[in-house]
């Protein structure tokens, strides 16, 4: 392929994936306050447009229309920077993840991935890991002690379960023996072959430091809002507000995406296309979240640490060690 | 060819101009943020060498770690600009600037010595297609380089070890006064 044609296809690819994502964090917004609703024995947003489809739209318009305010304290060029700096690797780690099988038009082969990397993994923890500074500088640079003990809190919780989260792929890298996210979905041809049959325990440990790396509830300590107010977010408002808000949507959409890329056979699937396996998996991921949030009570911040220290990390080091004796039997 | 260069030039111009400002701040938590746009083109700097794996592991390490610890020391101490306003510098003007002096010739004479004297060839070298992927990078480490590997993994161990000790010893000594 040529130079040319590689840049168009890439910008193409891009495009598609990033409005996608956006649009799936604006809807999953919707489906969030519609499951919870239901948990909650409540219908949930209903008004605007059919089963409140076009509440999402409502409160974007609400978003941006309202005045932003930047208080006196704050540190101006971060203030503004930090929800930018949170929103963009949320985008990033989708570059190698594989939507599809390789597609064939005009005789074309098209990959159905913006770049498959032979170091994909590490690629899409090298992005996430980023996405602490955004909560951190957000948190420091308000000025206020409520955003300061959020940002705090988020970096140490970050540092704790990078470790566990990290050690809980090196089992399906072992087994896979590739880091390439194209090569990992063609090695789980069939059910039995995905990893988290293969790698159960590497699966719930990958699930547990995602919710906590994603700081979704019961680890949303972060912006705990019984003693922190909003946490770092509380001096945000507008369309910074807004920012954050959707980049912990698209940081869940790419979560559930990678998860279901490594443990859950990506797009392999049988009868169906596969984009729309891909899709029907992420978004039983994503329900799953909500799941979580309706059903788990927040830890308290001691316990958040101890959990992440002495069960989570032992854990991931002996699924490490069993798997790699196995391997070598 | 030509957007490599444009590539290179953007990164090598962000990875110098950050290390620079990172000196330059006064502000702490600023010197951090520009040490991360540093590190970020000086990884692109490595994608570009095809050594992708050390790129990776750059942001990894450095960038998602290491820096994420820097930041919150900081925070945790609040550290703002204006503390160092005040400290004296401790070594004269003309003591600071002959040694910026000595430093600049050692830097000229270094980048004259390598750079200048035509020993690297013009042509474009070829690499191997698996170069800086993790398994050659792997087995050099395991074959190879494995003496220094595992003398860097006991330097690391011994300095956990000392910064454990360090913390424990000053809670005793609260322990005690209490």
């Amino acid at each position: 392929m040529s130079t040319v044609a590689f840049l168009i296809a890439s910008a193409v690819k891009v495009t598609v994936i990033v409005t996608v994502v956006l649009m799936g964090v604006a809807w999953a917004t919707w489906l969030e306050r519609k499951l919870l609703g239901r948990f909650q024995h409540r219908i949930g947003p209903n008004m605007a447009g059919p089963y409140g489809l076009l509440q999402p739209i409502a409160d974007a318009v609400k978003l941006i229309f309202k005045e932003d305010i930047v208080p006196d304290k704050a540190e101006k060029v971060t203030y503004a920077l930090a929800p930018i700096i949170s929103f963009i690797p949320a985008l990033l780690s989708f570059a190698v993840v594989p939507v599809s099988d390789t597609l064939t038009i005009f005789d074309q082969r098209i990959d159905m991935v913006i770049s498959d990397l032979n170091i994909g993994i590490l690629f899409v923890f090298a992005v996430t890991s980023l996405g602490v500074y955004g909560i951190v500088l957000a948190g420091w640079s308000a000025g206020s002690k409520y955003s300061l003990l959020g940002g705090i809190r988020s970096s140490a919780q970050m540092i704790s379960y990078e470790v566990a989260y990290g050690l809980s792929i090196i089992g399906v890298i072992l087994l896979a023996n590739t880091l390439s996210m194209v090569e990992l979905v063609e090695q789980q041809d069939s059910l039995f072959n995905w990893f988290i049959f293969r790698q159960p325990l590497g699966f719930v440990l990958f699930v547990v430091c995602a919710v906590a790396e994603t700081n979704r509830s019961p680890f949303d300590l972060p912006e705990a809002e019984s003693e922190l107010v909003a946490g770092y977010l509380t001096e945000y408002s507008s369309t910074r507000y807004s920012l954050f808000f959707m980049a912990e949507y698209a940081n869940m959409i790419a979560v559930s995406a990678v998860a279901t890329t490594i443990f859950l056979g990506g797009w392999q699937g049988p009868i169906l296309p596969p984009f729309v396996w891909f899709a029907i998996k992420v978004f039983f991921f994503m329900c799953f979240y909500i799941w979580i949030r309706a059903t788990l009570p927040r830890l308290r911040y001691d316990m958040l640490m101890n959990f992440g220290w002495k069960v989570l990390f032992p854990l991931a080091l002996a699924n490490v060690m069993v798997t790699a004796f196995l391997q070598r039997l | 060819m030509l957007l490599d260069t444009v590539i290179f030039y953007i990164c090598a111009i962000f990875a110098v101009g950050g290390a620079v400002m990172m000196i330059l701040q006064r502000n702490p938590v600023a010197s951090v943020m520009f040490m991360i746009v540093s590190l970020i083109a000086q990884a692109v700097l490595y994608v570009q060498l095809s050594a992708l794996f050390v790129g990776a592991l750059l942001i990894i390490v450095y960038a998602g770690a290491i820096l994420v610890l820097f930041l919150f020391v900081i925070m945790l101490l609040n550290l703002r600009g204006e503390r160092f306003e005040e400290e004296r510098p401790k070594l004269g003007l003309t003591t600071k600037y002959g040694l910026a002096i000595i430093f600049f010739f050692e830097i000229v004479i270094i980048i004259k010595q390598t750079v200048f004297t035509g020993s690297i060839s013009q042509s474009p070298i070829t690499v191997a297609s698996d170069f800086g992927n993790v398994k050659p990078v792997a087995e050099l480490l395991f074959t190879k380089y494995l003496f220094p590997f595992e003398l860097t993994s006991i330097l690391l161990l011994v300095a956990i070890v000392g910064a454990v000790l360090m913390a424990k010893k000053e809670n005793n000594d609260k322990g005690e006064q209490i």
